[in-house]
Order: C-alpha cells, then structure tokens, then sequence
C-alpha cells in the first residue's frame, strides 16, 4: 500500500532532552491515522518535524514521496497543518484569513474565492466569515484553523488535538467531517481523547518517552494487547458494598485491577483470564450477597490499552 | 514573488487597521508643520513667556535656515523612535504568538516574509514623510521662502533612507531576538553605537547620520554631497535585510 507518510530513525533533541528517539513509522495513503501518547511524549514535535517547521536532530521523514525539510514549499504544498493552539490575526476576519492563506499558495481571485467559500461552508462559519477573528470562540478558532488547513486541498493533513477545545457536539461535527476526509485526504491526527481515536481511526500508533510503542490497526491492537474486562453494576445506593467487595478481591491472582465509574454503582475488573475470573466473580458476588443488576464481559476500550502500553513503557 | 506582494498586502492593511500608519504619518505631519511654525515663532512665543523677555532680543532674525534645522532635528528624532519602535515587533511578536508558524508552513518563502515587512514599513514612512515634507515644504514658504522642490525633496529622501537603515537593523533584531524588548533593545544600542562612532574624527563622514548633515545641505545649498554615507547605509540597510532573511532561514518555529 502506499504510504502517505514515512519516518525513519526521526529523532529530535532540545540540548540534553531527547523529544523524540529513532521515530519509525508508515502511515498508509488514505488512512486516518491517530497519533496517541501521554503529555511530553513527542506527538507535537513529531507534527512540527512533519510540517517542515522544525529540523530533525537525526533521521528522516517522506511526505507522499518526498523528503521533508525544513522550509520547503513542496511540502508545504502537500500537507495541511493544524498547530494545537492556532494563531491568527486577531485584526483580520476570518474570510479575510483564508483569502491572505489561498494567496500564499498561488490562487487567483476566482479560485480563492471558491476555496474560501467551500472552506467555510465546510467547516460551518460562514454566518462568523465577516467578523473579526479576535471576537471569535475557541472553538470557532479551532474550525478556522481547520478551514486555514484544508484551503489548498492538501493529500496530508497533520492535526494536532483538532478536536480538544470543542464543545460535545461540535467535537462530533469535526471528527464526522475528518472521517469523511479519508481516503481522498490522509489524516493523521494527535489526540489525548481516546474515545475519539476509536470512533474514527483506522490505524494507530502510541509513542511514549520520545518512542514509537506500538503502531497497528485499531481493531487488531485491542485484539492483540486488550486483556478481557469483565464489567458489574449493583442496585443504586450499593456502590459502597461493592467497593468493599472489590478491595477484598485485591489478592486474587486473576485480577489484573479494577476501576470504578463515576458513580460507584458499577466497576470495571480487568482480568488476565476468562474463565477463572468468571467463576471466581460468580461465586464471590453470590457470597457477598450483592444485589447485582449487571454482570457482562465487555470490549476492553483503547484507553485501557494505551495505559497499559504506556505505562509499560514509563517502567522500562 | 506573488508571496511577497501578498505579504505586503497584509502587512499594509495591518497598519491601517491597527491604526499605526496613521499614527506615524500624524506624528510626521504635526512635527513637519510645526517645525517651521516654530523657527518663525520662537522670538514672539519668547517675547510672551514671563520673564524670558530679555532673551528675545538675543534670539536672531528666523531665517529658513532655522526651519530647515527645526524640521530635519524634529522629523529625524521622531521618525528613528516610530522606526525602531513600528519594527521591533514585526518577526518576533509573529513568533511569539504562534502566527509565524501557521503562515510559514504555507509555500512562503522566508526572504519574502521579511521582505514583506519591510517593504510596508518603508511604504508607510515614505507616504508619513512626504505627508510631513508637504506641510513643512508650504510653511516654510509661505514664511520664509526660497526652498527649491527638488531639493526639499531629495533632503527627505536622505532622511526617509536613514530612517530605513534604522528600520532594517532593528527587524535584524527582531528575527534574532526572543522578546520585543530584546528587538527594541538592539534597534536602540545601534543608534547609540553609530551615535558613539560619529564622535571619533574622521568617521563620521562614512556613518549614516552624515545623511541628514547632507539633507540639510541640500536646501541651503553650501558643502558637499555625503557619498560614502550613502553608500554605508544602503550596505547596512541590505546587510540588516540579508542577515534577517538567513536567520529566520536557518531557525525553527
């Protein structure tokens, strides 16, 4: 398959602190590619190495063919980039931001102007186009931001948190509308949101310390690294009950650790297996005299995947 | 070379929105009307103060000679404070606030960018100044007479150049620099240094500052062109431009 983006040995460092170590990895053409790693683990520097604004201490990056570097204008041609926090001119108004970015790459007035509009009416801030950009919310500064990266209809978009500082809803609008970018546009985005990646992400890699943990596609790396969850919820107003119950499980040498929901009335219990787990749950809540109103094997989440992976990396 | 009249463009429209070439182009037109006002006026604004009758009658007949070191004196002094201070900010403040990165991972070229800003700096000096050069030109006629055009003219072209040398070095430091102040700060210990180096005997001839001695020449004819000061500014004024366009070649954003 071809590949949209390719790293090899990409490393950077900052006088002694080595923000990103021996980077690896090849994002396929097409693909919405989640970019995951706890704060400080190089997501940031990896998209400014990719955007061409910064240099690479050692290694090398491939943007659909061509090597990246620094400043260049053909790279800057192929890839549409989203800084996490984006700055504009607070004087300028927002179609006035997008024409000023059109004009950089060349348009003329009739194509900037079908651009812009499309951009906008994508990105849904046409009724905000003749304000100034100073008035504007975060989470419009987020969409032109977005709009400022897709004028040029880029093959490679790099989004770094696109999605952080919008509301519930609009952080739905903007990942639906990045899953529709695919496969025309390659989008590789970071996140700390992790529900987000598993919404619309085909592949993903998780980098910690400045290294690549793992890269695979969605699906296979909850199959291949989630270990099995089993899920209990009591009648409201038991979750102290239950909480006790579960501290008494500690010392089970199936039980790999357990985490509660917000309200206390249901945990998840992660297990290293099956069948011992079930039995030994069975016997133990029917012990307990629990009144329980759920006890199900659920899909283990992304999130339970990434701490795991990435605290297995922090202990190395 | 679209990228650079595109930077330009934004760069002007910045300066009229921001209110800041109105501001200069203000400060050049009260001081460049005033000046001779001022040189006229002087023996009769002393005459009125209490006290001071007495140096009135010390003070010379006003000559256009007066209106012409009034007007270079006022318009140069507050032409290098609105230089320095109108492009400290121009690379850094962009960098500071994160703009220089959306902008320059767009097919823009770094020289352009600089260039860019300067470009609409010297723009907007070159309409302050001729705006201020009116209203100084029409005064100093009316009350004086005897100041040819053209060579009023080329004088404010002397003094919008040594302004620019100015301008040129302090964006330098505002591509080097990580703060404003750090900008303003360069900008500032320039004109100092040329200011300390004008002190020592035979050298100031080759210094910028020699521009304005030649200005002043121009209109009242009497001394000799300052070639080698030209010459000197032009070089630093593209050194500064060439040095800025390099650094911000070789930095990360």
């Amino acid at each position: 398959m071809e590949q949209a983006i390719r790293c090899e040995g990409l490393s950077k460092a900052f006088g002694r602190t080595r923000a990103l170590q021996g980077l690896e990895l090849a994002v396929p053409a097409g693909a919405v590619f989640g970019f995951l790693g706890p704060n400080g683990a190089g997501k940031t520097t990896t998209m400014r190495l990719l955007a061409g604004l910064a240099r690479p201490s050692a290694g090398s990056a491939w943007i659909c063919g061509q090597k990246v570097r620094a400043g260049s204008r053909e790279i800057a041609r192929l890839v549409g980039y989203l800084p996490e926090e984006p700055a504009f001119y607070g004087w300028m108004r927002p179609r006035e931001f997008l024409d000023y970015v059109a004009r950089l790459f060349g348009f003329g007035p009739a194509e900037r102007q079908r651009r812009v509009e499309m951009v906008l009416e994508t990105v849904g801030l046409q009724d905000v186009a003749g304000r100034r950009i100073s008035g504007l919310s975060r989470g419009m500064r987020q969409r032109l931001g977005l709009a400022q990266a897709l004028v040029h209809g880029p093959p490679v978009l790099l989004l770094d948190e696109p999605a952080s500082a919008l509301d519930p809803i609009g952080r739905r609008e903007i990942l639906e509308f990045i899953r529709a970018l695919a496969p025309e546009c390659t989008v590789f985005f970071s996140t700390h949101i992790l529900a987000d990646v598993e919404r619309i992400c085909d592949q993903v890699a998780v980098i910690a310390n400045g290294r690549l943990v793992v890269q695979a596609r969605t699906e296979e790396l909850l199959r291949r690294y989630a270990l099995p969850v089993f899920e209990v919820e009591v009648e409201p107003g038991q979750g102290v009950a239950l909480q006790r119950w579960l501290q008494e499980l500690g010392a089970a040498g199936w039980l790999l650790g357990v985490s509660h929901a917000a309200d206390g009335n249901s945990a998840r219990i992660l297990c290293r297996e099956v069948s011992e787990a079930r039995q030994a749950l069975i016997a133990g809540l029917a012990q307990a005299s629990l009144p329980i109103t759920r006890l199900e094997l659920v899909r283990p989440s992304l999130e339970e995947v990434f701490v795991r992976l990435v605290q297995g990396e922090v202990d190395k | 070379m679209s990228a650079l009249w595109t930077v330009w463009r934004k760069e002007m429209l910045e300066a009229v929105r921001s209110r800041r070439l109105l501001g200069v182009t203000a400060t050049l037109f009260v001081f460049g009307a005033a000046s001779p006002l001022l040189a006229r006026l002087t023996p009769q604004i002393l005459q009125l103060l209490p006290g001071a009758e007495a140096f009135a009658a010390l003070v010379p007949e006003p000559s256009l000679a007066d209106a012409v070191a009034q007007y270079l004196k006022n318009q140069s002094q507050f032409g290098i404070l609105l230089a320095i201070l109108t492009s400290m900010g121009a690379v850094v403040q962009e960098k500071e606030r994160g703009t220089a990165a959306m902008v320059l991972c767009k097919p823009l070229p770094r020289w352009a960018f600089i260039a860019g800003k300067f470009m609409a700096i010297g723009a907007s000096f070159l309409l302050a100044l001729a705006v201020g050069a009116v209203a100084g030109y029409y005064y100093s006629e009316v009350l004086f007479g005897g100041l040819g055009l053209g060579r009023w003219l080329a004088a404010n072209v002397l003094l919008l150049t040594w302004l620019l040398v100015h301008a040129a070095m302090t964006l330098l430091f505002s591509t080097l620099g990580r703060s404003q102040l750090v900008a303003g700060g360069g900008g500032f210990g320039m004109l100092a240094v040329l200011g300390l180096l004008g002190s020592v005997p035979g050298l100031q001839r080759w210094l910028p500052a020699a521009l304005l001695g030649w200005a002043a020449r121009l209109c009242l004819g009497g001394g000799g062109p300052a070639w080698p000061a030209l010459v000197v500014s032009l070089a630093l004024t593209f050194l500064s431009l060439i040095g800025a366009c390099v650094a911000l070649e070789r930095q990360e954003i």
